[in-house]
């Protein structure tokens, strides 16, 4: 007798297990049972489980009977003709799908030769095992795996052209590549995917070697010329966003070129591009502090006295402007409603990102890198048939990180663009190197893809010859322009009066904790209270009661709210930050007194 | 020669004078006097400059390469079961003075015969501590009668060579107020006077279960083992002070890695020189180098007010002067209310405070001032 359980929950018992689960999975795959049950024979006890409730993870598999596949050349032509479609193929009995407990009954080969009398069933296809963008990793499975998950990840980071309607779109956050391109060495998943449509690099020269170290550790070299031919340019999009937002008491926001006399009133020249609604005129060079869209707002609090005299010059400018360090084109002026029926303003900014020291780029197989130095054409080094390279890769790259696929797809382009035809580079089901090293040999190259160098400024010929070919390779949307950042004098926050935080505020670089520490490790001491003068101030303290005592500076006396004017009263330098905790002390009752004495 | 020496006490320390007593003994009186005036200088080129931070030099020199340790156990090869606390985990368990360690373990040095190996099997087997638990087969309560019915393993008896007679007085010495009934291969055992509760049976039977029959007690497990060219035992399970009234233990050299216990037994010099060892092992462990001065700074504060105290607010930390530096460490409001309920006055005379209120630390270029004495002609 064994037991049997239904989504965990016992339900009876069965003499036969084995023959029984046997009878379930026919059922199954004649379609009497739902094809979405997964049974499960623990052969040990005999257990059964059966399992139909939701969130299972399950995948699809050639059914074997007696070492054949049920899937044969008869559905394959049918499929190809769309007679049948999949779904027909599982009703079938021809594909099930499996979840991870009944795979542990399974025995699945992956290719049709493998396949024995033990065989339960047969892989679809290995590349089954990988995720979309994984897939699109050509020569995979000569990578290691850790490279290939790096690798499919910086795909997704890989600027091109995300959706074709982006010129009507208004998303945050938006790079498009200029010149995208098709893969070279492409996989099956290319196809799958209509990669055309929506591709994300751009195929290049790649020369391994190294160069004046300026590419060492993972960084990369970049052909100036290139670029100027437009590799790796992109352009920047971002909205910019203002809404007519309705108050109590029948208020509004108003959208238009805000008079002299509201509150807050920039310059004029600020508002030099808004025309006569308040918004931005398309293809105007905006830069740091220019107004987009020029909107008031109603005063924030109504005395009651004011609420019958509602002047415009009670009104706050809250116009939408140009944040610090950013410039662009405006390239797109969109006026709306939102849900709430209220007036919606959409203005897109373009900026143009040309690729520059700094800037994030990535082969197919993790093997990312940032310029390090972008090189003028003629400085390059170039082939013995005058080819110059549009990128240099270092080759210390290579070893540690094993990514042979990284190697595999430089002699793969290099036939791809020496032929003229695409490389097929499926994991598992590639063009062989072999094949490639073939080609390539009667196209009149070495066959191991190793050409002869000259450098490039003095015309020597180096010592020893560089593997050079050509690869997919992708930028990724991770630039410098949107990153870089310093600060010397700035905003400081209002309750702390310490500099701000983060470059969206134009914040200032923190000396941590671990960073002080430092200063003290080398005793320099009054280095150290210079870093912290940030938030330094001078507080009058009195001499009698020790609190911080207030200096009117336009009766320019100075007086203690406890001792009152008859004491003395000392200047004290402190920083913001401690004069912020003694007052809440004070807030929790402590009397914090300072009690001072010369220094010397 | 040995007045001129002697003009240097206390100027050199007594190791450096020793050795230059022993090697320039022979020397004559001129250039005696010159190797002590040179190494005199060598001596304060090395001094520790004022105002060097050393605390902080050592806390970064620890800390740093701690950042790299692993978070491993290491495990004896063979032996059930026996592995340490290496790594990040026992430093911890050593800087913060942690009384309960996660795995105590002794080291004990031998007298000769057994150093050389001789019977020293049977030796640590009867180091191992042995409970009545592990020998009984099956304890049973007796409802009807109200006693705890035991029945003991008969070959795990022979292992430790032992009879049931001696084991029921074992007993009866560690457990009071009972009557025993001793038939062989069983012991009976009623509670006396009383109406007993079944609870209080319940608990009698599990006090039964630890009631110690022989060897150390807390020495859990042991393992002889050869360490150079002789050989010692390893126990997991820790009992200085027993161990050290054993006859055949070198007294001299066993050790524990339980500070507290060393402290106990030894001393607090023992107690800090344990600190050093114990961290300096778990550094090297992990072949990171760290110089054994900065563990050293540890170590001494540590156990300067001669107890062992943990790098934790309990311990070392709760003895600085400073509010606010105590406050800047852990739990602030406890030490802000403590200190305004006193009316403590922080002099502002270590570093954290004066980072806090923005004032020159006194460490290094902070410490020197510039002072001007006006005279007597401007004032007074």
């Amino acid at each position: 007798m064994a037991e049997v359980y239904l989504n965990g929950k016992f339900v009876g018992e069965v003499d036969d297990s084995a023959g029984y689960i046997g009878k379930l999975r026919d059922e199954r795959r004649k379609g009497i049972m739902p094809s979405s049950i997964n049974f499960y024979l623990d052969k040990k006890s005999g257990r059964i489980e059966v399992e139909s409730s939701r969130g299972r993870a399950r995948r699809p598999l050639i059914i074997v009977r007696e070492g054949k596949p049920l899937l044969t050349d008869r559905h394959i032509k049918q499929l190809e003709k769309n007679e049948i479609s999949w779904s027909d193929l599982v009703k079938e009995g021809i594909i099930e799908y499996l979840d991870a407990s009944e795979e542990e009954n399974a025995l699945v080969a992956f290719f049709e030769q493998d396949l024995t009398h033990e065989h339960s069933h047969l892989e679809i296809t290995p590349l089954n095992m990988l995720g979309y963008c994984t897939a699109l990793v050509p020569y995979g499975n000569f990578n290691q795996s850790t490279r290939l998950n790096a690798g499919s990840k910086n795909q997704k980071q890989a600027l091109g052209i995300y959706a074709s309607n982006y010129a009507v779109r208004m998303d945050m956050d938006v790079n498009l590549l200029h010149y995208a391109q098709v893969p070279i060495v492409e996989t099956i998943m290319h196809e799958i995917t209509e990669y055309g449509k929506h591709p994300a690099g751009q195929n290049i020269v790649v020369a391994v070697m190294s160069y004046k170290g300026y590419n060492m550790e993972d960084a990369i070299i970049i052909n100036k010329g290139s670029i100027d031919r437009g590799f790796g340019r992109s352009t920047y999009y971002r909205p910019s966003v203002a809404e007519e937002l309705r108050y109590s008491g029948g208020l509004m926001d108003e959208v238009s070129i805000p008079d002299k006399d509201v509150k807050g009133y920039r310059s004029e020249k600020d508002y030099r591009y808004l025309e006569d609604d308040g918004i931005i005129y398309p293809e105007s060079k905006v830069a740091e502090g220019d107004v987009i869209i020029g909107k008031t707002s109603p005063p924030r609090f109504l005395s009651s006295m004011e609420e019958y005299n509602l002047a415009s010059s009670t009104r706050r400018e809250s116009s939408v402007t140009m944040k610090h360090g950013e410039k662009g084109v405006v390239d797109f002026v969109m006026l709306t409603e939102n849900e709430e029926g209220n007036k919606l303003i959409q203005v897109r900014l373009r900026d143009q990102r040309i690729p520059e020291v700094g800037d994030k780029f990535t082969s197919r197989h993790g093997q990312k890198g940032v310029v390090g130095l972008i090189v003028p054409e003629a400085d390059m080094p170039f082939s013995a048939s005058g080819i110059k390279p549009d990128l240099i890769f270092s080759p210390h790259g290579i070893p540690s990180r094993m990514t042979m696929a990284h190697l595999i797809e430089l002699v793969g382009g290099k036939v791809g663009a020496l032929s003229g035809r695409l490389i097929n580079g499926t994991t598992f089901d590639a063009e062989p190197e072999d094949k490639l090293r073939q080609e390539l040999k009667e196209l009149g190259f070495r066959e191991n893809g190793v050409e002869t160098f000259y450098n490039g400024e003095t015309g020597e010929q180096f010592d020893s010859q560089i593997f050079v070919g050509n690869m997919y390779y992708l930028k990724l949307k991770h630039l410098v322009a949107n990153k870089l950042h310093s600060r010397a004098r700035g905003p400081i926050q209002l309750l702390t009066r310490q500099p701000t935080e983060g470059r969206a505020k134009e914040g200032g670089l923190r000396l941590g904790e671990m960073e002080k520490d430092t200063f003290v490790a080398h005793g320099a001491s009054l280095l150290l209270k210079e870093r912290f003068d940030s938030d330094r101030t001078i507080v009058p303290v009195c001499e009698g009661c020790g609190t911080i005592a207030i200096r009117d500076e336009y009766k320019e006396k100075t007086y203690c709210p406890i001792c009152g004017e008859n004491t003395e009263v000392s200047n004290v330098e402190i920083s913001y930050a401690f004069k912020l905790i003694l007052d809440e002390f004070k807030s929790l009752g402590l009397y914090p007194q300072m009690k001072l004495k010369s220094k010397y | 020669m040995e007045s001129s020496i002697k003009e240097y006490e206390g100027k050199l320390p007594k190791k450096v004078l020793n050795d230059i007593r022993a090697q320039a003994a022979n020397l004559p009186q001129a250039k005696l006097k010159k190797v002590l005036e040179l190494a005199l200088g060598e001596y304060k080129k090395a001094l520790v400059c004022a105002g060097e931070s050393v605390g902080l030099i050592s806390a970064e020199s620890i800390g740093e390469p701690g950042t790299q340790m692993t978070l491993n156990t290491f495990h004896f090869a063979g032996v059930a079961e026996m592995n340490v606390t290496m790594g990040l985990p026992r430093i911890i368990e050593i800087l913060d003075g942690m009384k309960d360690i996660n795995t105590p373990m002794m080291e004990i040095y031998l007298k000769k015969p057994y150093s050389q190996g001789k019977g020293i099997r049977e030796l640590a087997l009867a180091l191992k501590e042995t409970l009545l638990g592990e020998v009984a087969s099956e304890f049973s309560l007796n409802l009807v009668d109200m006693t705890i019915d035991i029945a003991l393993d008969k070959e795990k008896i022979k292992d430790i060579g032992m009879t049931g007679t001696q084991i029921s007085t074992a007993i009866s010495k560690q457990v009071k107020s009972v009557t025993i009934k001793d038939n062989k291969e069983a012991i009976a055992i009623k509670m006396k006077g009383k109406d007993d509760s079944l609870n209080d049976l319940y608990k009698l039977k599990e006090k039964l279960k630890d009631v110690h029959l022989k060897g150390v007690k807390g020495i859990t497990q042991v393992l002889p083992v050869r360490r150079g060219e002789e050989y010692i035992i390893i126990t997991a399970g820790s009992n200085m002070n027993d161990v050290l009234q054993l006859d055949d233990a070198d007294v001299f050299r066993t050790t524990t890695n339980n500070i507290f216990e060393i402290e106990k037994v030894l001393g607090i010099e023992a107690a800090r020189q344990a600190i050093i060892n114990e961290v300096y092992k778990v550094i090297e462990s992990q072949g990171l180098n760290v110089d054994m001065r900065h563990i050293m700074l540890v170590a001494d504060t540590m156990c300067t007010s001669g107890t062992v105290k943990g790098i934790t607010r309990y311990g070392v930390v709760s003895e600085k002067s400073s509010v606010l530096a105590r406050a800047s460490f852990e739990t602030p409001i406890k030490h802000i209310l403590n200190a305004a309920m006193l009316g403590e006055i922080d002099e502002l005379n270590s570093v954290v405070e004066n980072v806090m209120i923005n004032q020159p630390i006194p460490i290094g270029t902070g410490m020197p001032r510039l002072v001007t004495k006006i005279g007597a002609g401007s004032k007074k």
